[in-house]
């Protein structure tokens, strides 16, 4: 590279604009393709954009810490977000309140079986104890995930990954094989998708039908709370 | 929207302030969600709440934050990049996991919910949402 230009790299890639910016370029340009192969399940907009960006900060030798200055303020936004689903919590509230009852029994054997089967086969795997405290809570939104991670031992940006891979899985997923099960119930595959892969799967959900994105948006709010309280049991008695 | 932003953030804050006070292992966000919640279902019964709850401005920029929420996780998920040493040793063992888990939490959740559902719902709504 060239001096001058070399010196306006090196002023631009400490500024929080320069990443600000990319990251919602890479997004959106994420988000074109995935309109224009019709929403495909494989085509995962989050997936897409930090393929992009991590292509880039890898490229650049950019540490993540200068990246995430900029992003930062996107990422702040998952908190206001995240009260937002009061709304479509509350214009589907009549609809909620029927369906309590599915919801806990889903919500209990759903909470359990996410953190359960991570553990059960990382372990399989071989996996250390201290890398499985920081798996253990995946299905849960990351500002939840990295708290009960730390709390325990783990490690909490590898926690972070596993949650952001689990919740693009779960988007990628949840609707050709709700599909091939032949599930119709907006509800039923909401809240499952929610459970499984929090924001990233509610997310997903909203694209596909308000009412599935709905019941996700609760079903993650619910989880965050249980899997905090089952992942220390959880361990404890795996012997972990 | 400067109000409705506020009272999001305001929901959050009060949210954050009683999950540490309380030392419970709950987000703040979520508190928060369920503050704004109980606001809304409340919002014609108590004094000083802001028009914005009515108008739809606030409800636009729920929309508006909902339908964007895949752009928030993408600052984390660049976060890839600083365990590619973790995930060279483990990364095999750790992505069956991680992918077979999900699938199963799915396919667990959703039969629990439909099973609870017609066990226990006398007007079958499941089959027409």
């Amino acid at each position: 590279m060239s001096d001058p230009s070399f010196a306006l790299w090196v002023y631009l890639s400490k500024t929080p604009l320069l990443w600000l910016a990319l990251t919602l370029l890479s997004y959106a340009v994420a988000d074109r393709i995935a309109a224009a192969t019709g929403r495909h399940p494989l085509a995962n907009p989050v997936l897409m954009a930090v393929c992009m960006i991590a292509a880039l900060l890898l490229i650049t030798r950019t540490p993540y810490p200068v990246y995430f200055n900029g992003a930062q303020f996107v990422h702040f936004l998952l908190g206001p977000a995240t009260v937002a689903l009061a709304w479509p919590l509350y214009e589907n509230r009549s609809l909620v309140r029927r369906s309590l009852l599915p919801m806990l029994v889903a919500l209990g054997l759903g909470s359990v079986t996410a953190i359960l089967s991570v553990v059960l086969i990382a372990r399989g795997f071989g996996i250390p104890a201290s890398i499985l405290a920081s798996v253990a809570p995946k299905s849960v939104t990351a500002a939840v995930a990295m708290g009960i991670s730390t709390s325990l031992g783990g490690d909490a940006s590898l926690t972070a990954v596993a949650v952001i891979v689990t919740g693009i899985i779960g988007a990628m997923v949840v609707t050709p094989m709700m599909n091939a099960l032949g599930i119709k119930d907006w509800r039923a595959r909401g809240f499952a998708v929610g459970i499984a892969s929090h924001g990233i799967g509610t997310a997903r959900a909203f694209q596909v039908h308000p009412i599935a994105g709905t019941f996700a948006g609760v079903a993650m709010g619910l989880n965050a709370l249980l899997t905090a309280f089952l992942v220390p049991i959880i361990l404890r008695a795996l012997g972990i | 929207m400067v109000v409705s932003l506020c009272l999001l953030l305001l929901c959050q804050l009060l949210g954050e302030v009683l999950a540490r006070a309380t030392n419970l292992p709950v987000p703040g966000p979520v508190i928060g969600m369920v503050l704004l919640f109980l606001l809304l279902l409340l919002r014609n019964h108590i004094p000083f709440v802001p028009r914005e709850t009515r108008d739809g401005s606030l409800a636009g920029v729920c929309r508006g934050l909902l339908q964007n929420l895949s752009l928030l996780f993408v600052p984390a998920g660049v976060g890839v990049v600083q365990r590619l040493d973790l995930l060279a040793r483990y990364g095999v063992g750790l992505g069956i996991a991680i992918v077979a888990s999900t699938v199963i939490t799915l396919l667990v959740s959703v039969a629990a919910f439909r099973v609870a559902s017609k066990l226990f719902t006398t007007d079958d709504i499941g089959g027409q949402v």
